[in-house]
This record gives C-alpha cells, structure tokens and sequence, in this order.
C-alpha cells in the first residue's frame, strides 16, 4: 500500500453516516470506497469529510459520481463538507454541488445547515 | 649381463633442471624401490656424465658431489648416460651385479650399445608427454577464457537506455585474454540514469568474478544513494574486505538527469571521461582512489551540464594504451582530439574504431579489453515533441521525463509546482495549473502510452512572454484528442453513461487555453496559462 492511498472510515452522528476520508481520492480508492459505502449501512444522509483528503483527481471525481449514482438510486442524500478552494470548485464546474449539499464543517454537514457555503 | 636389480627408474630432465633417479640395489633389498635421489641442477656430477664416453663406475669417480654420495648410498655402482644429439636425457643406473663379480668389458660394452638405443626413444617419450601436458594446460586455458567470457556477458547490459532527447551508443570488445572491463546503466528515481564504467585489474575469471561483484554491488546501492560519491564510497566499503590480493577496480560512476542534461559524477581511479563540446575537448575531473584498496575512502562529486550537441565518452584503458607496430602508444592526448572532432553517439565509437585500425595495423594483436560508452545530447531534441520549433526565446523551468506507470502523474504535479514557485501564482490558479498537468499527464500515461513504462512522458514548464505553459509529450503520434463536450452528470448518475471521463473537461476547466499538437509520432498537449505580471520580469 501507497504511503498516500486513501483510508476511509465510517463514524456515525444521528442518522448521518460520517465518511472521513484520508490520503488521495483517485482510482485506486474504489474498492476502499465501496467499503466505506456499504459501511454505512442504511443511513439516510452520508456526510463525506474530505478535510484530510489532499488530492482528487478525474478518476476520483467518477468514483464520487459512482457514490451518488447509488445514493441516488436507494434514495439516500449525500452531503460534503472540508473541501479545499481548488476541489469545492471542481465539484462546481463538474456539477457535483448540484447533487450534493456542499458544507464548510461537520456540524453543518451533519445538521444539514448552511448548505452550498 | 645379470645386474643386481639395476633399472631405470625415472628418466631424467633437461640440462638445468633437477634430476632425479631411483634405483633397486641390494638383495636384502631387491624388490624394494628406493626413494629417487635428486641431482641439483648445479651439481658438477652433470657435466662429468655430460662428457663421459660410455658406463661410469661411481665408486672410482673422484668427484665432490652430492648426488654421486647418494647414488652410492642407494646401492648404484655404475651410471650409463643417456646421451642423444648432445643431450643428457637420462641415466641408466645399475647396482652390483648378482655374481658380486666386477662388471666386465663386455658388459660395459652392451651397456653402451644398450644406452646408444635408449637415449632417443627416451627423448622421444619426453617430448610425447611434454607435448600431451602443454595441450592439456592450452585446454585449461582455452576453458578458463571461455569461463571469462562468459561471466563478462552475463554482466554486459542487453540494450541500451532509451532517453528522450539523448542518443547513448555503447561498444565493448574483449581481449584474447579477457579482462576485467564492464559497464552498465541503472534506473535511478525521478527517471535520472546511472551509467558505469569499470576496469578490474587482472584478466581471466578471477577478474571476471570480481567484475560480477561489484556489478551486483553497484546495482544494488545505485538507485539507494543515487549520489555518485556515497554509492563508491559504500562499494569500496563492501569490496575491501574480501578483493583478492594485488586486485582492485577503478570505476567512473555517473549519474545524467536526461531532463535538465546535469551529471554527477564521481571517479574511483578510472580513466577521465572526456566531453567533447563546440570543437573542443573537456575532461571531467573528479579524485578518488580504486575500489577495494584502502577501506573508508572518500570520493570527490563533481558535476557538469552536457548541452545540446555535446557528446561525452567514458573508455577504458584498451583504446588509448594499444600500442602501434613501432611501440607507440595511442595515447589519450589523440583521444582528446578525436573527441573534439564532433562526432558523437555511435558515430563518435565508429571513428575511434578505424583511428584505432589505422594506428595499429592489420597484425595487431589487442592487448586489454576496450570498452567505450558515448551519451549525446541531441541538438534541438525538444523540438522532437511536435509542438513546438524552439525554445531558444522561452525561459525553461522544468524537463522531465517520467516512466508511463499509473500513479506518475503525481511526480510530474509536484515538480511542475516546484518548478513554478519562483513565479509566485495566486494559490487559485497554481492549483489549477497542478490539477491539469497531473490529468494530462495520467491521459499520456494511460491513453497515449499505454501505460508501458518504457515509454516516458515528457512534461516540460516554460515561460512564453506572459504565459506558463506547460507541455505533455507521449507516444500517441497523429491520434489528436477530441475536443471534450461537458460531461453528462445526470446521465451517468442515472447509470446511463460510464462515471468516467472527465480528464479532458478538467483540463480545460482548468486552463486559458489548450492545444495539441502532434509530429506523426509523438502527441503534446500544450496547457498555457496567462500570467498576470511580466513572468521575466521585464
């Protein structure tokens, strides 16, 4: 394993399942992905932190895409907080904020406030 | 005649050498052999024996002579010379007779007759067994070089570096009595190259097998230390304990970085590598003592920058100490002009090669193995990219050139932002310009060379006026990227498209403008981004 590849793990808040992710968000991640997804069991609201998360590239962005393909299919909302300038405007320009509520922190991201700050 | 037990036990050498013979005497002793007597060579009793006419009674010779004393004690009486054209090549020696009675004229006489015979077919099968023992001493060192040679193949690389802008051509010819030359290039990190050139004093296999080591050594500790001084001082380390007595190796380590033409380099007592640049010859100085001599030495690191159309030769002693019919030697001064005389890669060895021909002739016969190993710079090689003709108006920041293995995007990002930090870009844009160069790097890493690490992706940073730019070279040739539409974000979260496919739209999200360009054989992505000041500070 990578020094960088990604560690995901789940934690929960309420009904929010909280998805830390740590280290780069790239193709490798898939199968830590969907780890972390089925992890998370039925929670209605999957909340993405990506405050430790150092780079995203167009590979990871399709893993996210395949997340809230699923998310979308079983009805689920997925929110992300702790995104830097640079991957809160990637996720604009791909569109991804209009599928997923953007949060500064967790408290917002887990409350389902302030979202799209 | 009946002699007591007189035989010839051992036929005896050359004039010079010692000689020995045995004899069976007595009766209590008649079936006994006695241990052979040896003759020194400078015993006198030779040339009595040398001179004498017929059978010599020992007792009556009047001679101070250790070996007559104890050919006496081992029971012999009389001595035949074996004598042929001149030569001693024997003794026959005989003990009393079985009668006790004196030899007669008689026996003396067939004796004689006996000795006259005797002689040549001794001669004979002295040169026999000479003969057969020099064929099998050939044989052994036919098998030795053979041994030799085989061991110094086995170590040789197979093929050549393949650096993007640079032509390495490499020559190595072994002598009838190989010796201990090798050379090498190693992968090191951040796609720089190690390049070796050795020479282990001695010949045959024990230099070969000293060669393999430190071959093992070097590959093992190159890509670890990368520096050349601390990877010579290491294998000096290892080597020193156990180098045979009276072997060492001189070795040049160097160390090219393909993109930015900068070498390391460190010498361990081998032969200076020579540059030729603009006509003229430099060498590349750097001290250092041989491997495997002295423990804890240290090494000088020097480096140097090979421009384009510089061609540098790292050699061994084979070429410039051959010597001519007259005795000459090549010499290295004339190597130096052949240097500066501006050929380079394999054309560079071809003229050393028919200079070495035309100084020592048709008879000559190579006296050390020659190892010869050129690396030029080819001039005006990034224009080879497609995309542009050159960069002589541009301000070069960065070169690189990274093995298509996934993941490598991220090393082209980092020093692509290394490169750009004396530009001091707002945080916005710098992340931008990192995120495309890592996604047009992964597309020529995945989609142009599929990625085959054999084949390196360019990425080179350059200052255009007011523009960073950055280039992404692979092997993609006339295969020109699509001009992405948007992705459909709701047809691939309905399953209807693949999540994929957002390289290119990133990229030109990311940048002022984007081109692509291609030669035929290679395709290079141009990202430009406008920079708000005057970037060269004009």
């Amino acid at each position: 394993m990578d020094a960088n590849d990604l560690v995901a793990s789940v934690r929960h808040s309420g009904e929010v399942a909280i998805v830390d992710l740590v280290g780069q968000l790239d193709g490798t991640a898939e199968k830590t992905l969907a780890s972390a997804w089925d992890a998370t069991g039925d929670a209605p609201v999957v909340a993405l932190n990506f405050s430790e998360s150092t780079y995203i590239n167009s590979t990871g962005i399709a893993l996210i895409v395949g997340l809230l393909g699923r998310a979308r299919s079983a009805g689920r909302t997925v929110r992300a907080f702790g995104l830097m300038d640079h991957y809160r405007e990637i996720f604009d320009i791909t569109r991804l904020s209009d599928f997923m509520e953007i949060h500064g922190d967790e408290a917002g991201a887990v409350d389902g406030l302030a979202a799209n700050v | 005649m009946s002699a007591r037990a007189g035989v010839l036990r051992r036929f005896i050498g050359r004039r010079g050498t010692q000689i020995r013979t045995s004899a069976e005497t007595a009766p209590a002793r008649r079936d006994m052999e006695v241990a052979p007597v040896d003759i020194a060579p400078n015993d006198p009793i030779l040339a009595y024996f040398q001179g004498a006419t017929g059978a010599v009674d020992l007792e009556s010779l009047h001679l101070e002579s250790p070996a007559r004393d104890a050919l006496l004690e081992a029971g012999v009486r009389i001595v035949v010379p074996l004598i042929t054209q001149g030569e001693l090549v024997g003794l026959l020696n005989l003990g009393p007779r079985l009668s006790e009675q004196d030899y007669s004229a008689d026996d003396r006489k067939l004796l004689d007759a006996l000795a006259g015979q005797a002689a040549p077919a001794v001669r004979v099968a002295q040169l026999v067994r000479q003969q057969e023992s020099q064929a099998r001493e050939r044989e052994r060192v036919e098998q030795e070089l053979r041994v030799a040679q085989l061991i110094q193949q086995q170590f040789l690389p197979r093929e050549l570096p393949d650096l993007h802008g640079w032509h390495v051509a490499a020559y190595y010819r072994p002598a009838r009595e190989v010796g201990g030359d090798f050379y090498d290039f190693i992968e090191l990190p951040e796609g720089k190259i190690g390049i070796v050139v050795g020479d282990v004093t001695d010949k045959g296999v024990p230099a070969a097998l000293v060669m393999a080591t430190t071959h093992s050594l070097l590959r093992a500790e190159a890509p670890r230390l990368v520096s050349p001084s601390k990877v010579l001082e290491r294998i000096n380390d290892l080597l020193v304990d156990d180098m045979p007595p009276k072997m060492f190796v001189t070795c040049l380590y160097a160390v090219l970085d393909p993109a930015t033409g900068t070498l390391q380099f460190a010498n361990a007592g081998h032969n200076l590598p020579y540059v030729g640049s603009e006509g003229d010859t430099l060498e590349l100085r750097a001290t250092g003592m041989p491997l495997g001599l002295l423990p804890d030495m240290s090494y000088e690191e020097k480096s140097a920058t090979l421009r384009p159309g510089d061609s540098m030769l790292m050699h061994s002693d084979g070429l410039a100490e051959a010597h001519s019919p007259d005795k000459e030697m090549f010499g290295f001064p004339r190597l130096m002009e052949l240097v500066g005389e501006g050929h380079g890669g394999e054309a560079l060895i071809d003229h050393l090669l028919k200079s070495l021909d035309a100084f020592v002739g048709a008879e000559w016969e190579q006296e050390d193995d020659i190892t010869l190993v050129t690396l030029q710079c080819s001039s005006g090689f990034v224009s080879q990219t497609g995309a542009m003709e050159s960069d002589d108006d541009n301000r070069v920041l960065m070169d690189l050139q990274l093995p298509s293995e996934p993941g490598n995007e991220r090393q082209a990002l980092k020093k692509v932002a290394e490169a750009v930090q004396e530009l001091a870009l707002p945080p916005a844009q710098l992340e931008r310009v990192k995120t495309a160069t890592a996604e047009a790097t992964m597309n020529a890493i995945e989609h142009g060379n599929h990625n085959d690490p054999r084949v390196p992706v360019g990425v080179r940073a350059l200052i255009e006026g007011n523009d960073l730019v950055v280039r992404i070279t692979d092997a993609g040739g006339e295969d020109i990227l699509a001009r992405p539409d948007a992705p459909d974000l709701e047809a691939k979260l309905d399953g209807r498209q693949k999540p994929r496919g957002w390289g290119l739209f990133l990229i030109e999200s990311m940048v002022d403008e984007m081109d692509v360009a291609s030669d035929g054989a290679t395709r290079t992505v141009e990202l430009t981004f406008h920079l708000k000041g005057d970037a060269n500070g004009r």
